[in-house]
């Protein structure tokens, strides 16, 4: 089970950052060549970011956000990152399937031609528009390569015509169906990311809000959200507890050839049963990540 | 053979960075380096090295070259030298 609970950005043109960026225990590592990068120094983050995934084996998953291939710099961007072979490229501002299968067929083309596993670099879209949830699952499914997709929350946000409240309401009808399309396209859910680092409280209350929702993880900015946004996705020990003794409970009620199963008087159907089976390979997939969790 | 036109510039003197300035030079000059670095004793010839490997990889055999180094590493002198020659040889991009 791959996770993906944190997605950590680090600024394209910055060697110090980039250097440093696997070390900080995120489960992916977005190198950024759009939004934290300057107009005039796109040419030079997309130098650094090649050279320094040509140079450093980093220890988790590698994204690059290029910049949309409507811009000038998209097309280049994809050109000279698709040569070191990212794990992901995450493209910004999906609207349409259109945009995805674009960038598809670039990536098909790039795969033959330096001679990687044809479909091994993957896809992830952020949506940031009305116009992108309205089309949310279609983005989702526009391409085999499609594994995770994002709310990117401040342009969303202007083009919603509102601002960032305590609680989030802002984002509730959009959060809703991007987690129902990512769920129905069997791909990642991830959140937008929260700005303000200093403010640990709310960042805590927002990321347990869409833990809950369903999500399976939260864009960051500062290694200081990593390890606490681990902690939120991490299975309590009860919840482990429980979902071992449902799978025990299912295990022998298949042995007893048993159509009913019950644990402590109460019912296991089947979707108990997968409930209880993802907490378990969360748990685990967790546990190998951080040595806290053994099953 | 390349031959660089104009002067251009890549890089800062931000801490891991290095601050490339790259100038044109007289054909048949060579390729001279002038580098500044707190690590010059230790690791100058290797700054200097991949400098001159990166120009000779883009077939350019005359250049000046000021260098203000930052304690970058090998990839950042790589990435900052392919921008400056980038920007040397007139490839900078239409601004979005």
């Amino acid at each position: 089970m791959k996770l993906r609970r944190t997605m950590m950005f680090v600024p394209g043109n910055n060697p110090g950052m980039l250097i440093n960026a696997g070390i900080y225990g995120a489960d992916t590592i977005i190198f950024d060549l759009e939004d934290s990068v300057a107009i005039s120094e796109k040419d030079a983050a997309r130098h650094l970011v090649y050279n320094a995934m040509k140079a450093i084996k980093y220890p988790c998953e590698v994204a690059v956000r290029i910049n949309h291939i409507s811009t000038p710099f998209g097309y280049k961007d994809l050109e000279v990152i698709l040569a070191v072979k990212p794990d992901l490229i995450r493209l910004p501002k999906s609207e349409t399937a259109a945009d995805i299968q674009e960038i598809d067929a670039i990536i098909t083309a790039a795969e033959i031609k330096h001679g990687f596993v044809p479909g091994s670099i993957k896809m992830m879209a952020a949506i940031e528009t009305a116009k992108g949830i309205r089309n949310a699952f279609e983005i989702a499914t526009a391409s085999p390569r499609m594994v995770a997709i994002a709310i990117g929350g401040e342009d969303f946000l202007a083009d919603l015509q509102t601002s960032r409240t305590k609680d989030g309401k802002e984002f509730h009808s959009a959060r809703g169906q991007l987690i129902l399309a990512a769920r129905e396209a069997g791909i990642h859910a991830i959140d937008t990311v929260f700005g303000d680092v200093n403010n640990e409280e709310d960042f805590i209350a927002e990321t347990t809000r869409i833990k809950e929702m369903g999500f399976d993880g939260k864009s960051v900015v500062n290694p200081r959200q990593i390890n606490i946004t681990h902690q939120i996705f991490m299975p309590t020990t009860k919840e482990i507890d429980h979902a071992e003794r449902v799978i025990a409970a299912y295990k022998e009620s298949l042995a007893r050839k048993s159509g009913v199963v019950s644990l402590n008087g109460k019912m296991i159907d089947v979707p108990v049963v997968k409930r209880a089976e993802r907490t378990l390979a969360y748990a685990n997939a967790a546990g190998k990540n951080n040595g806290r969790v053994k099953l | 053979m390349l031959k660089i036109i104009q002067s251009s510039q890549a890089g800062t003197v931000e801490s891991n960075d290095i601050l490339i300035i790259l100038n044109p030079a007289e054909a048949d000059s060579g390729i001279k380096i002038d580098l500044t670095s707190p690590v010059l004793q230790k690791y100058g010839r290797q700054i200097k090295n991949v400098i001159q490997e990166v120009l000779n990889g883009q077939g350019i055999v005359d250049a000046e070259v000021s260098a203000n180094d930052r304690g970058a590493l090998d990839c950042t002198v790589r990435a900052r030298m392919m921008t400056a020659i980038d920007r040397a040889l007139l490839k900078e991009e239409a601004k979005g």
